[in-house]
């Protein structure tokens, strides 16, 4: 065990660049994402409350990623007396 | 066509103030005008690296704010005709300034000057976003370590979308600048080495710039290594990396691991030599 630490132990570098890859791949997503939801939420509802009463605190927009599909998900309630029709 | 080129890394302490001296003396020493502007106000530093501590008058943020014209605050370096220094403040914070103050300052030194080289404070706050904001181009510092990695990577993704040049879709060159690098601990597997850093990163190397004591001395000395020891290792890839930022095409050499007794022996001491 110890002449196998002693063979062993000074190779971390390996450690530190699959930590990082793998790290830094997540991040990346989340930081592309973030924002983009946050302009998509914006935009959606922006145009639905154009034609309905909505409450925007009732409204849940997801992104998930997949590796070949990527879905986007707007969940929003609409309130139950409509808008006068115009 | 004059260049704004800012130096950062997210990180503090990987060195963007040694390596903004250096650069700049190096472009300096190469003929071009260049100045300095030090960014991190509240805490600055580069005059003292460059020497010029005790002739600070007026700094950034009274040229931002009207108090003094810009030939008042810039300070001209005693070694090098071509070499100016525009100091930060230390009294006052980081809301000081304010994106047209600063970019009036900019254009004014675009006038006089080939290069304007921003020293960025460490962070992603105001005062690093401000000292990138206007960049052509961008020197991303880094040390071959986990953390340092992170926060370059972070500030790329920063430079690709906070600057001027990526909101209107121009391009930004970026370069990485391998700092503190230990040729001998890569070699041995306990350091990242260029090749993965390299690869996480993935932008074009500027340079490799090994851990010395050189570089040391020339803080403590206050001037730039590549005029206090030229003929240092630090120096020379301090040197030829401003060449490449000239446009030249040079081979980057990794810093070659020392097997010798002496280096052995005394370790980083011989690394230097």
């Amino acid at each position: 065990m110890s002449i196998f630490s002693f063979f062993t132990r000074s190779r971390s570098a390996p450690v530190a660049r699959d930590r990082l890859q793998i790290l830094l791949a997540h991040e990346r997503t989340l930081a592309g994402q973030s924002d983009l939801v946050a302009v998509l939420r914006e935009e959606i509802l922006t145009v639905i409350a154009k034609h309905v009463s909505i409450d925007r605190d009732k409204v849940n927009v997801k992104l998930e990623c997949g590796n070949n599909v990527s879905t986007l998900e707007v969940n929003v309630e609409v309130m139950d007396q409509p808008k006068a029709a115009s | 066509m004059p260049k704004v080129m800012v130096v950062t890394s997210g990180k503090g302490g990987v060195g963007k103030t040694t390596s903004s001296a250096s650069l700049g003396a190096a472009l300096a020493q190469s003929g071009q005008n260049v100045v300095l502007i030090d960014f991190d106000v509240g805490l600055r530093n580069l005059d003292l690296v460059m020497g010029a501590e005790r002739r600070v008058v007026f700094d950034l943020v009274n040229v931002v704010q009207g108090d003094a014209k810009l030939p008042q605050a810039l300070i001209r370096d005693k070694r090098i005709e071509t070499l100016s220094l525009l100091p930060a403040s230390q009294t006052r914070d980081k809301d000081a300034l304010t994106e047209d103050g600063v970019k009036t300052v900019i254009e004014e030194l675009k006038e006089k000057f080939d290069w304007i080289i921003c020293d960025s404070p460490a962070g992603i706050e105001k005062g690093a976003q401000l000292a990138m904001r206007f960049a052509d181009t961008a020197v991303v510092v880094t040390n071959p370590e986990v953390s340092s990695v992170r926060d370059s990577d972070r500030i790329i993704g920063m430079l690709d979308s906070k600057t001027l040049r990526a909101e209107n879709g121009e391009t930004l060159e970026k370069h990485l600048l391998l700092t503190r690098y230990n040729a001998a601990r890569a070699a041995k597997g306990e350091m990242l080495n260029v090749k993965d850093v390299l690869e996480i990163l993935a932008i074009p190397l500027l340079g490799i710039v090994p851990e010395s004591m050189d570089v040391l001395t020339a803080s403590n000395v206050g001037c730039p290594v590549t005029l206090n020891t030229p003929d240092s290792v630090a120096s020379k890839a301090y040197l030829e990396a401003a060449r490449r930022l000239r446009g030249e095409k040079l081979d980057i050499v990794e810093p070659a691991e020392r097997k010798g007794l002496m280096s052995r022996l005394f370790g980083w001491k011989a690394a230097t030599a």
